[in-house]
């Protein structure tokens, strides 16, 4: 049995630089802490050099030219130990969260699928590297000696059973983090390597430093056994980025949402995910009118407003440049109206569908092309106007909803034929056609004359004509508890027109001298209407 | 063909085979090359099937004609055809006349229309462009039974060419409804319809001599329409093409008539 620790040395700052690797070039420090008393929690390589340490105040690190000091973000960080757990469990079942950079996983089994452990710790930085992050590994037989492998050495590092205290000599005392106590007794009795502690007698040491002397000891030679705390894995991926300047215009804004995509689609990969739904959320930079409150005499903190959209997709996705393109899609149609100062973008993942298409089966639109096509369509003819129709429960005429259009396979789940489309399957078996109508929406008024109640004459849209044949009336009501109740009697005529309005046109011919429409007339209203006309 | 074409039509092809590069491309331009067959799928109107064969995937459908005259319930009855045999279809709807009421009452399964519903000609033809140009539907509906002839008149011809040009060699059957025919050589079939007769029942109490008919209980039955092909290209004989409009009501080969029932209609017991 092997375990792999990965460890992700100065995390604080690499969870910063991950949200925004141009800054991880400069000379990068992280501050810490309530002004005036911030002090420096990180710094970067470059500003190492210049002179900046660990603990110096803000106004001691602002003095240095041309040093970035950024403020330590906690949500950052909670994001790339998410990052860091994805990473294990896109290789392991079973992993420890030991810190916020360290992780342990169970290498038990994996041999077979991605080789040895040189190929698994290979695989394993390489991830990290396409999420942004640069990291050590260790392996080793037990755990402990596998994070304090991967805490001290660069890089990776495999230490086969017998050799630990070998590799674990060279490193210091403080990889082994004893109390600042017995770091300053080993100091005094100048142990200095772990390779000093591992030769003293462990009576001794037991006598003078208790039991964390023997722990110590053990972690020094390499020979601590405890088992793994195995971790639950979680299933939220989100991604956050806190921007300088506030972002106006969509393009730069595309811009960052598919750098966040990309990481988020990366992370769901490697656990063998899909996105079945993104949420995007805008703190948006508060403008002067909504941000003071003008009945206090002193305004408080401004307030930003937030900006949230959710896109479902139809089935879970993991192609960045397809979420993005429908992102732009729904961001064109619905604008933040505001400059955003702050980006939240989340995944709800589930598990990839698997489809197997068939020889002889019909073939349906790819479930994702689809998915854009309808977002380009609803830009076009706005958002309510394309998708299934969707007969209510209701006897108010013309009533239906539209729903999202479903997917064929989604849709053979949840479909039962209705009375009425078997009904229509049995008058096709007997070779009937069924009279189809147009709806003129919204409807047309028209006036009518009447004779004993029955129409004889009908105008409507500048036609006129004779009534010919009469069915009706048909009495429809409903409703009548809600606000908006109904009460139409209706009128199926076939009617001959007098003169098309449109004689000069020379497609006249092809106007009806006849057709078979449906008034009603609406008695609240108290008007006449063309529902529409048999075709 | 004699030998003196044969020889000539020898010698034009070496030529061309000797010249090399793009010429080579067409080394043998006077081999005779097989129809394609065209698969189809039929409407679910007996007559109409019977008539045209059903109608043609890959290519581009007219069904024009005036108002009342059966265009809209033979859309229907084809969507309902492609419904049942659980295809994917999209509608188009140029005036937003779509009675999902009626549909289903057919027979077309709701679920499985992607119905788009449009405000003007410009909103329709780019809808139906990312449609064609998506694919995986088996069939795809313009229905611009509503817009009027002049607007449809300004659309250029190279717009029904893309989309014939977007379905072809794909199963897809793209059908344009509407009040006279607009794709000229782009269309692989083209119907004509008009109304002629139209039926209603008559019960108890029927009214007296006047012309107005009307009787408590009177009902729309059903109406009968005649069908013609002004083009089809899948006419055994060369093309046969005859002027659009030009709808006669002579007994004709390449005519036949349906009936439409209403939802209400049939046999009923006395």
């Amino acid at each position: 049995m092997a375990f792999a620790s990965i460890f992700v040395p100065n995390f604080l700052l690499q969870a910063v630089v991950r949200a925004g690797p141009a800054i991880g070039k400069r000379a990068l420090v992280l501050i810490e802490g309530n002004p005036p008393l911030c002090s420096v929690v990180a710094v970067s390589e470059k500003a190492t050099q210049m002179g900046i340490e660990i603990g110096m105040t803000k106004t001691d690190a602002e003095q240095f030219a041309g040093v970035e000091i950024r403020s330590r973000s906690p949500a950052q960080g909670k994001i790339a130990h998410a990052v860091l757990l994805d990473i294990g469990w896109s290789v392991s079942p079973r992993i420890e969260d030991t810190a916020q950079d360290a992780i342990v996983l169970d290498l038990s089994g994996l041999t077979s699928l991605f080789g040895a452990e040189k190929d698994i710790t290979t695989h394993l930085v390489e991830r990290a590297a396409a999420c942004g992050l640069r990291v050590n590994v260790a392996t080793a037989v037990n755990i402990d000696t596998a994070l304090i492998a991967a805490r001290g050495f660069t890089g990776i590092t495999i230490i086969s059973p017998g050799e630990e205290s070998q590799y674990l000599g060279e490193l210091p005392i403080s990889a082994l983090s004893p109390s600042d106590e017995t770091a300053e007794i080993l100091n005094r009795w100048g142990v200095a390597t772990c390779a000093d502690l591992a030769r003293l007698p462990i009576l001794d040491l037991s006598e003078r430093l208790g039991q964390e002397g023997v722990r110590l000891h053990a972690l020094a030679q390499g020979a601590s056994e405890r088992s793994l705390v195995i971790a639950e894995p979680a299933h939220s991926f989100e991604e956050e980025m806190e921007l300088d300047d506030a972002v106006e215009e969509l393009d730069p804004l595309s811009f960052l949402l598919g750098r966040m995509l990309d990481q988020l689609c990366v992370r769901l990969t490697a656990r063998a995910l899909g996105a079945a739904a993104i949420r995007v959320r805008f703190e948006l930079q508060p403008s002067f009118e909504n941000a003071v409150d003008i009945r206090e005499a002193f305004p408080t903190q401004r307030r930003p407003s937030l900006y949230e959209k959710e896109i479902q997709l139809p089935v879970p996705a993991r192609d960045s440049k397809m979420l993005l393109k429908l992102l732009r899609l729904r961001l064109q149609l619905n604008p933040p109206g505001a400059p955003i100062q702050k980006i939240t973008l989340a995944a709800e993942a589930a598990r990839p569908r698997a489809t197997q298409g068939g020889l002889f089966l019909p073939s349906f639109p790819d479930p994702e092309k689809l998915e854009l096509t309808i977002a380009r369509i609803a830009h076009v003819v706005g958002e309510g106007n394309v998708g299934s129709p969707s007969l209510t429960d209701t006897y108010r005429p013309g009533e239906f909803q539209m729903r999202r259009f479903l997917t064929p396979q989604e849709a053979s789940k949840t479909s039962g034929d209705s009375k009425s489309v078997r009904h229509a399957a049995e008058q096709r078996a007997s070779s009937k056609v069924s009279t189809s109508f147009r709806v003129f929406r919204p409807a047309m008024p028209a006036q009518l004359d009447l004779q004993a109640g029955c129409p004889t004459r009908v105008a409507f849209q500048g036609l006129r004509g004779d009534v010919i044949a009469v069915s009706g009336p048909w009495r429809t009501s409903g409703d009548w508890w809600r606000e908006d109740p109904w009460q139409q009697d209706e009128w199926d005529l076939e009617i001959h027109f007098h003169d098309s309005p449109v004689g000069r046109d020379r497609s006249a011919h092809l106007q009806p001298n006849s057709g078979i429409f449906r008034f009603y007339y609406d008695s609240l209203r108290r008007g006449w209407f063309v529902r529409g006309v048999y075709d | 063909m004699s030998s003196k074409t044969s020889a000539l039509r020898l010698q034009v092809e070496s030529a061309l085979a000797r010249r090399g590069g793009l010429a080579a491309r067409v080394a043998s331009p006077f081999q005779y090359r097989d129809q394609p067959i065209v698969e189809t799928a039929l409407t679910g109107v007996p007559p109409i099937d019977l008539l045209t064969g059903g109608l043609p995937r890959g290519s581009l459908t007219e069904i024009y004609g005036p108002p009342c005259s059966g265009r809209t319930s033979l859309l229907v009855s084809a969507l309902a055809m492609r419904t049942a045999a659980s295809e994917v279809c999209a509608l188009v709807d140029a005036r937003d006349a779509f009675d999902p009421h009626s549909a289903e009452a057919a027979g077309v399964r709701l679920q499985q229309l992607l119905w788009v519903r449009c405000r003007n000609v410009d909103q329709a033809l780019r809808a139906t462009d990312l449609l064609v140009q998506g694919g995986g539907f088996g069939l795809i509906a313009l229905d611009l039974g509503d817009t009027p002839a002049r607007e449809v008149r300004y659309v250029p011809l190279q717009v029904w060419f893309r989309f014939r040009r977007a379905v072809e060699h794909t199963p897809t059957i793209f059908l344009v409804v509407e009040q006279e025919s607009n794709a000229k050589t782009c269309a692989s079939l083209v119907l004509g319809l008009h109304a002629q007769e139209t039926r209603w029942t008559q019960t108890a109490g029927s009214a007296g001599g006047n012309s107005l008919r009307h009787s408590p209980g009177c009902l729309l039955d059903s109406w009968k329409s005649r069908a013609e092909i002004i083009r089809s290209r899948a006419k055994r004989e060369n093309l046969w093409v005859r002027e659009p409009n030009e709808i006669c009501a002579d007994a004709c080969d390449d005519g036949t008539e349906f009936d439409t029932t209403a939802v209400w209609g049939g046999v009923r017991k006395r």
